[in-house]
């Protein structure tokens, strides 16, 4: 079974521009040369991936930072808290075929092996802190590169099963807070922003997901023409600055010209998370956007932005259900559950 | 009778005869791949004589099928799905891919990232024979013949099967 969140986790509130950008991602994908991508591979060439990965020390157990989940043994409910803590693809969790994931303990670095390509390797951190994630999962890549051959071409790069990745096969993202450009109704600027920079815009839970509760992660499509570093550098160095910078200015106006306005919306969503006695996933998680933005600017003094994370993350089905034992199903038992989790929790 | 394009279903309007080895081989190609080959209609009639002397790469010649030799996806399939079958897929679908990882990549078209450290090796001088490659197409695009012959020359001297067809 999936354990409680480790207190180190990237969810934890810290890091640089910690009120705009909640956390960093760096995601690597790479395939094993000779072998067909996971979606044309035989259940044995499947597993066969999976035991070169399980024969490099760092991932034969013998690491007691690193642990493996074979995804066939999981039960539904453990799959989804892994795609709701952002482990995992929807896609992975949902497949049938031999497929894992070795996941660290503080849950800042996780490769799933057998997702659109045999290994996706992704590190995470809070706030901003892309360096540091790039710095981590080029540690792991070279773990890797001294024992498995990957398909490369010196034309188009790391060869990937969607053509679109290939290149350095590398995808920097950063997840976003933006309510008060939402507010304003100045989200076009991100949307034009995204267009100009060739950026892709998700939300929250990633591919196809909807911007619930206004978090947007950005992330790079360029992956081919350009190197790792310069890809960095222009991500960290004006792409998410400038998108930081918008909602940064959005919020002054809020906070100088829209005072009542901003208290208003704050004060609102705190008292019904406090009171309500059914709460549905996309209030839960609407509401908890705005008293997070209330944290950030002041409007309220309590609770801790830590305590936000955590129940963003809590009141979502999978997680809902594993601590308070209800189905993963919307229906009264679950609503009046999450309710009385937040209230608890804020309370 | 009209025929289809060599490297894809379209329509082909180029049409070309060439004799090779002592065996007539005919060439026909839509307007896509055929800029793609280096027959630009803006080259203009020097460009296209030059583009003849140079010989085509062995896997165009070999690979008029529209399925992946090795894992045996269909290229009607990939279009369906988006996913490639294997690594080879890359190569059996070359035509097909270049305008598409072109578009999705704002028109870059050569790795310049991360290389495996074991390969660095012996990618050396492939990585150098694909970068002389492209610039021989922009030389013949740009019309400097002179520079194209040279860049040429230096790809000959390299050796290997890149440059294929004169066996
Ligand atoms: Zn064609
Ligand atoms: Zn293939």
């Amino acid at each position: 079974m999936v354990g409680p969140l480790d207190k180190d986790s990237w969810l934890g509130a810290s890091g640089k521009d910690w009120d705009i950008v909640l956390s960093s991602r760096v995601r690597l994908a790479r395939n094993v040369a000779g072998v067909p991508f996971v979606g044309m591979a035989s259940d044995p060439d499947r597993n066969e991936v999976v035991g070169m990965v399980r024969r490099i020390p760092m991932f034969a157990g013998h690491d007691a930072d690193l642990m493996w989940l074979e995804m066939e043994n999981m039960g539904d409910r453990d799959r989804r808290m892994l795609v709701e803590r952002h482990l995992i693809s929807h896609q992975f969790a949902d497949a049938t075929f031999p497929r894992g994931v070795a996941i660290s303990k503080d849950e800042r670095l996780s490769v799933m092996v057998n997702e659109e390509d045999h290994l996706r390797i992704q590190t995470l951190a809070p706030g901003l802190a892309l360096r540091e994630a790039f710095q981590r999962v080029s540690e792991v890549r070279d773990e890797f590169e001294s024992s498995i051959e990957f398909a490369f071409s010196p034309r188009w790069g790391f060869l990937t099963a969607c053509p679109t990745n290939v290149g350095c096969g590398i995808r920097f993202s950063v997840m976003l807070h933006l309510p008060a450009l939402r507010i304003t109704e100045e989200l076009g600027r991100v949307r034009q922003a995204a267009k100009d920079l060739d950026l892709a815009v998700r939300g929250y839970h990633g591919e196809g997901s909807e911007s619930i509760g206004d978090f947007f992660q950005i992330s790079n499509q360029i992956t081919l023409g350009t190197s790792e570093e310069e890809l960095l550098e222009e991500f960290l160095g004006s792409v998410v600055p400038q998108l930081v910078e918008y909602e940064r200015h959005a919020r002054s106006v809020l906070q100088e010209k829209k005072r009542m306005m901003l208290e208003d919306f704050v004060h609102r969503a705190h008292g019904t998370l406090l009171s309500a006695r059914l709460l549905g996933i996309d209030e839960a998680i609407k509401l908890l956007s705005r008293l997070r933005i209330g944290r950030a600017l002041g409007v309220v003094d309590s609770p801790d932005l830590a305590v936000i994370h955590r129940l963003l993350l809590n009141v979502q089905p999978a997680h809902l259900c594993a601590l308070s034992g209800t189905t993963m199903e919307e229906n009264d038992d679950s609503l009046s559950a999450r309710a009385e989790m937040v209230r608890s929790a804020l309370g | 009778m009209e025929h289809k394009c060599d490297r894809c279903e379209k329509p082909a309007q180029v049409h070309e005869v060439r004799i090779k080895n002592g065996k007539k081989q005919e060439i026909h190609l839509c307007p896509e791949c055929a800029a793609a080959e280096g027959y630009g209609s803006t080259g203009g009639p020097m460009a296209q004589q030059f583009a003849k002397a140079i010989p085509v790469p062995p896997q165009s010649q070999k690979r008029r099928s529209t399925s992946c030799p090795t894992c045996g996806l269909s290229i009607a399939k990939f279009r369906h799905h988006g996913v490639l079958g294997c690594p080879n897929c890359y190569q059996a679908f070359e035509k097909h891919l270049e305008p598409l990882i072109a578009r999705a990549q704002g028109g870059a078209s050569h790795h310049s990232g991360h290389i495996p450290e074991r390969q660095e090796g012996h990618m050396d001088r492939q990585l150098q024979r694909s970068k002389l490659l492209k610039q021989l197409n922009e030389a013949i695009a740009a019309e400097q013949y002179e520079r194209a012959a040279e860049i040429r020359d230096s790809l000959q001297g390299l050796g290997g099967s890149m440059l294929g067809g004169e066996e």
